[in-house]
């Protein structure tokens, strides 16, 4: 019988086959708001579930606790199903404009155009929490599906990212619900999405950072469980700094995709402005590249167990921070988008997760002891020992830099502001003796370097890069400002960089090319295939100083402002821009001013550009689109900023700034080492030494 | 102006250091009087104020066409530079009018010297502590490799580890 109604329900939506899209989207529209809450309260008791079951599980060891801790493992993974719902409603109540949703009607509106509707999920505070949430649970979907990788390691770390995914999903139940229904009447359009998302990039920049920021969960969750285990063995280090590349990776793709966003929109000619959201993603950046540095004491030496438990432990911390700071208000920043008073919850979190760390860690210390002795200090140890400081200290200079208006209320009761000259000159010392050691690392052997070969390495590249001074204090003129001499050596050590890692590349090309016959670049292409980590290590390291050298340029910037009518000339550099015209235009979403800008250089017409200033009808707001020309000695950057009221001519702003292109292909070059080092080698690197000496690999140094 | 201490930079390395050391002073206070002219101090100074509008932009970096604040600023400012006032004192008048928080980075007096110093104070200790560190790890007795065979000499080391550099290091 009950087989018959179902047939008969089936029969009847199949006679109404072109109805049931209009069905469906019709109970969407009048039950998402249910819809979604209901996904989410459930997501929430299958997360309590997978967490008390999990942790009862793993408390005994019987065949019994093992059904019970594969039940709490499935209530993990279904719980990625329900966050993944509740999403896909938010979404489609964006595309169907359900403004009886508060937070579609305060993101969205009519005209908004669709892929800017998909990234009203991330665009406001409810919506990016569920979107964090939905990220969360994704990270411990693939977690839980490899649980079979080591299945008690495993099953400790879902059952601490369940404990996460409970905090999350009690905000978005409790604090900051998504679904919230709109009281009163109707109304007919919504606020609109803030116009400066309305960019492409912004589609994808928030959704690689919080890959990022999530992502540094699941490293939490493996160095804190792998500690509540007394894990034997460095195996789950191999794990987690595998996660750790990954996660790092995707915070340095939306660390930078954000930059080139704020570069080309927001329109004051700059990339980055030390603002306290910013520096909230930079933070766990460090932290995070200072652990994918120390752990490799870990692996090779047994070293460093205690400071790369705490480098984990600070990441994780450092994103929650972020978080709260993005979300809480208590720093002013141009990232005010979700500002609330759920800053409390995320405090709590903090304090809870940092208790819990600290008993973990004093619980189980005596596990983490060293193992091995330091040989000599001109080693690679010591080299990581150093870079570690670096990068911490660069990290506290950010956080103080950050909270240090918040302690200065508190203490003198008056307000101060940290601007981009404190972060400048404190930080930029220590980035380059930073980059000196990046110079000076590689050339150096685990255990022992001998100073004759520490010499006889380093005399080429640093001939090299003394000529490379040499020629750029001709050019630059560092005595013309103080600012200019920070430049020359950031550029010179750079290339001390590349010159010391080229002579890597080369010096094993020539041995594999003296074993194999093959030409030098084939030796060397082949040398990268087989040891990727070391090799592609080495690649991060040139796109690391490539984005130094980009950066370095900036402080060459020029730039200039007038007021253009028809036929005026502005001369900037090398380039003429010559105003031929200016107009305005009416869209559905926004209306636009722009000018048509001829560019000239010696003589020729090289380039039109079109700067434009948008103003969107929805949320009444104005926003910038700027006209750029990139070349590989700078950007011609031209900002329209908006009309003279008194001579209705438009104002036009425009900047030279030397060198930009180099950060994003900086960026890329980064990212294809880190890439490369997370690929298994190609070919087995074949090693046949003393067993005394297999300890440590030296082949195997990177 | 240029090419005049250009000239005498060239006459002087041609004569005693001490010609070419009053050269160099000549230069460097040469370039500082350059470097002081008052586009040069508009745009130092206008880096070291905020715009208060509530954009938490640099001064001249503030691109807000029809700012209230940042057009008003950027000519008290011009005003200042061109009545050659000193910097402390332009900077003094923007704090009096604006506020604290109008100065873009901490004064380096009061408390807020503890922000300038605290990095390299931090830096400083971290450098004491891995230097702590090393000399406690180089101190460290070498484990006994198992089986009982004593720890190799420093020759055989050197001679295992270049064995394992030329065969590993491809």
């Amino acid at each position: 019988m009950a087989q018959f109604s179902g047939l008969a329900v089936c029969l009847v939506f199949l006679q109404d086959a072109p109805n049931i899209g209009d069905t469906w989207s019709n109970f969407f529209m009048a039950h998402a708001a249910q819809l979604g809450s209901f996904f989410l309260l459930l997501a929430l008791a299958l997360s309590i579930y997978s967490f008390a079951a999990g942790a009862l599980a793993l408390l005994e060891r019987d065949p019994a606790s093992d059904r019970l801790g594969e039940t709490a493992r499935r209530a993990g993974i279904a719980t990625f199903f329900l966050v993944l719902l509740a999403a896909v409603t938010l979404v489609t109540a964006a595309f169907q404009d359900n403004f009886s949703l508060a937070y579609i009607f305060h993101h969205s509106n009519r005209d908004l155009p669709a892929p800017y509707k998909f990234a009203v999920l991330w665009s406001g505070q409810e919506g990016s929490l569920l979107f964090w949430t939905m990220l969360l649970s994704t990270y411990g979907l693939v977690l839980r599906l490899r649980h079979k990788t080591d299945t008690r390691l495993f099953a400790h770390a879902s059952v601490i990212i369940a404990a996460v995914q409970i905090f999350f999903l009690l905000l978005v139940n409790f604090a900051a619900h998504p679904f919230a229904v709109m009281q009163g009447e109707l109304p007919l359009d919504g606020s609109g999405l803030n116009p400066l998302l309305q960019y492409p990039e912004m589609v994808i920049h928030p959704p690689m950072l919080y890959l990022g920021y999530v992502g540094f969960t699941v490293p939490f969750a493996f160095g804190l469980g792998a500690l509540i285990m007394r894990y034997p063995g460095e195996k789950w280090i191999h794990i987690t700094r595998r996660w750790t590349m990954v996660t790092w990776a995707f915070l340095s793709i939306g660390i930078s995709l954000g930059s080139h966003w704020a570069y080309n929109v927001l329109g004051w000619g700059g990339y980055w402005a030390w603002d306290p959201v910013e520096n909230a993603s930079f933070m766990p950046w460090l932290t995070g590249l200072a652990f994918l540095h120390s752990v490799m004491m870990q692996e090779k030496r047994g070293m460093l167990k205690i400071w790369n438990v705490w480098l984990v432990f600070s990441t994780f911390l450092l994103s929650i921070l972020g978080t709260f700071l993005t979300r809480s208000g208590v720093i002013s920043s141009v990232h005010a988008f979700a500002q609330s008073s759920i800053g409390d919850w995320f405090l709590v979190f903090l304090g809870i997760t940092l208790s819990v760390c600290l008993f973990v860690f004093f619980k189980n210390i005596s596990h983490l002891q060293t193992e091995h002795r330091l040989e000599a200090v001109v080693s690679r140890e010591s080299s990581f020992l150093f870079n570690n400081l670096l990068l911490l200290v660069l990290c506290f200079i950010v956080l103080l830099g950050t909270f240090f208006p918040v302690v200065h209320e508190a203490i003198v009761g008056s307000k101060v502001t940290v601007g981009p000259e404190f972060y400048n000159k404190e930080a930029i010392p220590i980035a380059l003796l930073l980059l000196l050691l990046t110079a000076v690392g590689p050339l150096l052997s685990w255990r022992k370097t001998s100073v004759d070969s520490l010499r006889r390495n380093f005399l080429w590249p640093s001939v090299g890069a003394l000529v490379v001074a040499a020629c750029l204090i001709v050019v630059i003129r560092p005595w013309l400002h103080w600012s200019f001499l920070f430049s020359l050596t950031a550029i010179a050590l750079a290339s001390l960089v590349i010159f010391t890692i080229s002579s890597e590349f080369i010096r094993g090309g020539r041995v594999i090319s003296r074993h194999t016959g093959q030409n030098l670049l084939v030796s060397i292409s082949q040398l990268g295939r087989r040891n990727t980590r070391r090799y592609g290590g080495y690649i991060a390291h040139i796109g690391f100083v490539v984005v130094i050298i980009g950066i370095a340029g900036s402080e060459f910037n020029r730039d200039k402002e007038m007021e253009m009518g028809y036929g005026d000339k502005l001369q900037i550099g090398s380039y003429e821009l010559v105003c031929r015209s200016y107009t305005q235009e009416d869209k559905p979403n926004y209306g636009s001013e722009w000018a048509i800008l001829e560019v000239f250089q010696d003589g020729k017409q090289i380039d039109t550009m079109y700067p434009e200033r948008r103003f969107f009808k929805a949320s009444q707001q104005t926003a910038t689109m700027v006209a750029k020309r990139s070349t590989l000695k700078e950007d011609l950057y031209v900002v329209y900023e908006g009309l003279n009221q008194d001579t209705g001519r438009p104002i036009i702003k425009v900047h030279v700034n030397p060198l930009v292109v180099w950060i994003w292909i900086g960026v890329f070059i980064l990212l294809t080492g880190v890439g490369l080092a997370m690929l298994p080698n190609t070919a087995p690197v074949a090693a046949t030494v003393p067993a005394r000496v297999q300890t440590a690999p030296a082949g195997a140094g990177d | 102006m240029k090419t005049l201490v250009r000239s005498s930079v060239f006459r002087a390395s041609w004569a005693s250091p001490r010609r070419l050391l009053q050269a160099a002073v000549l230069m460097v206070v040469t370039t500082l009087f350059l470097g002081a002219g008052d586009d040069a101090r508009f745009q130092m100074l206008g880096h070291k104020l905020m715009c208060v509008c509530g954009c938490n932009q640099i001064l001249l970096e503030c691109n807000h066409v029809g700012c209230s604040y940042s057009t008003r600023m950027r000519e008290e400012l011009a005003e200042a530079t061109e009545r050659h006032e000193n910097d402390d004192l332009t900077l003094q008048v923007f704090v009096q009018k604006y506020g604290p928080t109008v100065i873009a980075a901490p004064t380096v007096t009061g408390f807020n010297i503890v922000a300038w110093i605290m990095p390299f104070v931090v830096l400083l200790a971290g450098i004491a502590l891995v230097v702590y560190v090393v000399r406690t790890w180089r101190n460290r007795p070498p484990p006994s490799p198992p089986g009982g065979v004593g720890p190799a000499s420093g020759a055989d080391l050197d001679k295992y580890r270049e064995l394992a550099r030329s065969e590993t290091e491809l």
